[in-house]
């Protein structure tokens, strides 16, 4: 389980996150909703312990990971995968060398292990035979795809996907989610993503959190999120304009 | 790197950016500068030749005999302790800039710019020091 207590960070003057709390159960599918520019990945970043926090802290499993560094935090980070928001590719390897790339540097995988699970890996995303293209020369729903095999291709415990369908169009956006709910039946990991996809995203989730200035406001199963009395869950989930902006 | 996540796809993967970025730009560093020194030594030397044997009529022989005279061992070996240390200035630098460069295309643009600036001065200023220890 993750568990998150009382995290604050600022930068500058600017508060993002403000003793926000959250308990994510192992095994589950978590979704963070909020607004553009409301602090969702830099929350994301504090799990993955990239950023570290002003105040509270990051449980994994027990472990403190706000505290951590070297080999401690990177042994937290070997059970984990993480799609970013552009996919993060290696723009100098192939789709192939990319998702080999943490079998042979993290795993130190024998070469013949390598090839099978990298064909493996894209083949469970539909990308057989793309291989040897680079990230460059594949459309941008296809370098997501690369990015979700390269994340899984370990079979991590926790996998983070920050924003996995921001940008692409509403076929590929089910498409993506279904690899991923179709990915975490077969795997079982602890999924915990970021997403806008309103309202795809009640299909794939366990459990969906809303955050919003700075703290999760409202958090439980979709159907619960969709039935909320809380006016600004209601207002987000139902795209209504906010009428004290431009004011 | 770093504004396309890629530096942190490295991070999370409970791998040294350091490791797999920085040391071999830095080795590069020392290998291609000393290298690039030597061609332009070379370059330098027949340039000379061009200007003082067919411009300005002197004869080859004596252009040859007076380079040996005044340049010896540790004038070509000054330049290559210098080239070793400028290599690791130029990319320790440019690293470090790109490492710390701030969000899109305006903060790869500022970085490169200061990695530029802060590269060249810090070469003005070691070449000073540089001269004063090897002469």
């Amino acid at each position: 389980m993750i568990k998150v207590e009382g995290l604050t960070k600022s930068f500058g003057r600017q508060t993002v996150l403000r003793e926000l709390s959250l308990e994510v159960p192992t095994g589950s599918i978590t979704v963070i909703i909020g607004r553009s520019g409301g602090g969702k990945s830099v929350f994301l970043k504090h799990l993955i312990g990239l950023l570290r926090p002003d105040a509270g802290r990051v449980l994994v499993d027990g472990v403190e990971i706000t505290g951590l560094r070297g080999r401690a935090l990177d042994d937290i980070r070997r059970r984990y995968g993480v799609v970013f928001q552009g996919g993060a590719l290696f723009d100098s390897l192939s789709c192939h060398e990319n998702v080999a790339f943490p079998l042979r540097e993290k795993l130190r995988a024998p070469a013949d292990e390598i090839v099978k699970r990298v064909a493996s890996a894209l083949a469970q995303v539909g990308l057989e035979g793309m291989g040897a293209k680079l990230p460059g020369e594949i459309s941008g729903g296809m370098r997501k795809r690369v990015a979700i095999a390269r994340a899984l291709v370990t079979e991590p415990e926790i996998v983070f996907f920050d924003e996995p369908t921001t940008g692409l169009d509403p076929v590929l956006v089910n498409t993506i989610h279904h690899l991923i709910l179709d990915l975490h039946r077969r795997f079982r990991f602890t999924a915990v993503m970021v997403s806008h996809e309103i309202p795809e995203i009640f299909e794939i989730a366990d459990r969906v959190a809303m955050l919003y200035e700075g703290r999760i406001v409202e958090v439980g199963p979709p159907a619960a999120i969709q039935a909320s009395t809380n006016r600004v869950v209601r207002q987000f989930i139902r795209g209504e304009p906010d009428n004290s902006e431009g004011r | 790197m770093r504004i396309t996540e890629q530096i942190d796809a490295l991070t999370v993967m409970a791998l040294n950016p350091m490791r797999y970025l920085v040391a071999p730009s830095i080795l590069a560093g020392l290998v291609t500068f000393p290298l690039m020194t030597a061609i332009f030594d070379v370059v330098g030397i027949f340039g000379g030749y061009l200007v003082g044997v067919k411009l300005l009529g002197l004869s080859p022989g004596t252009y040859f005999g007076e380079m040996q005279t005044f340049v010896d061992l540790n004038d070509i070996m000054t330049g290559f302790w210098k080239s070793l240390s400028f290599g690791v200035i130029v990319t320790w630098v440019c690293t470090y800039k790109g490492f710390n460069v701030g969000h899109g295309a305006e903060g790869v643009a500022r970085a490169t710019t200061q990695a530029v600036v802060l590269s060249s001065v810090l070469i003005l200023v070691w070449d000073y020091f540089m001269g004063s220890i090897l002469q």
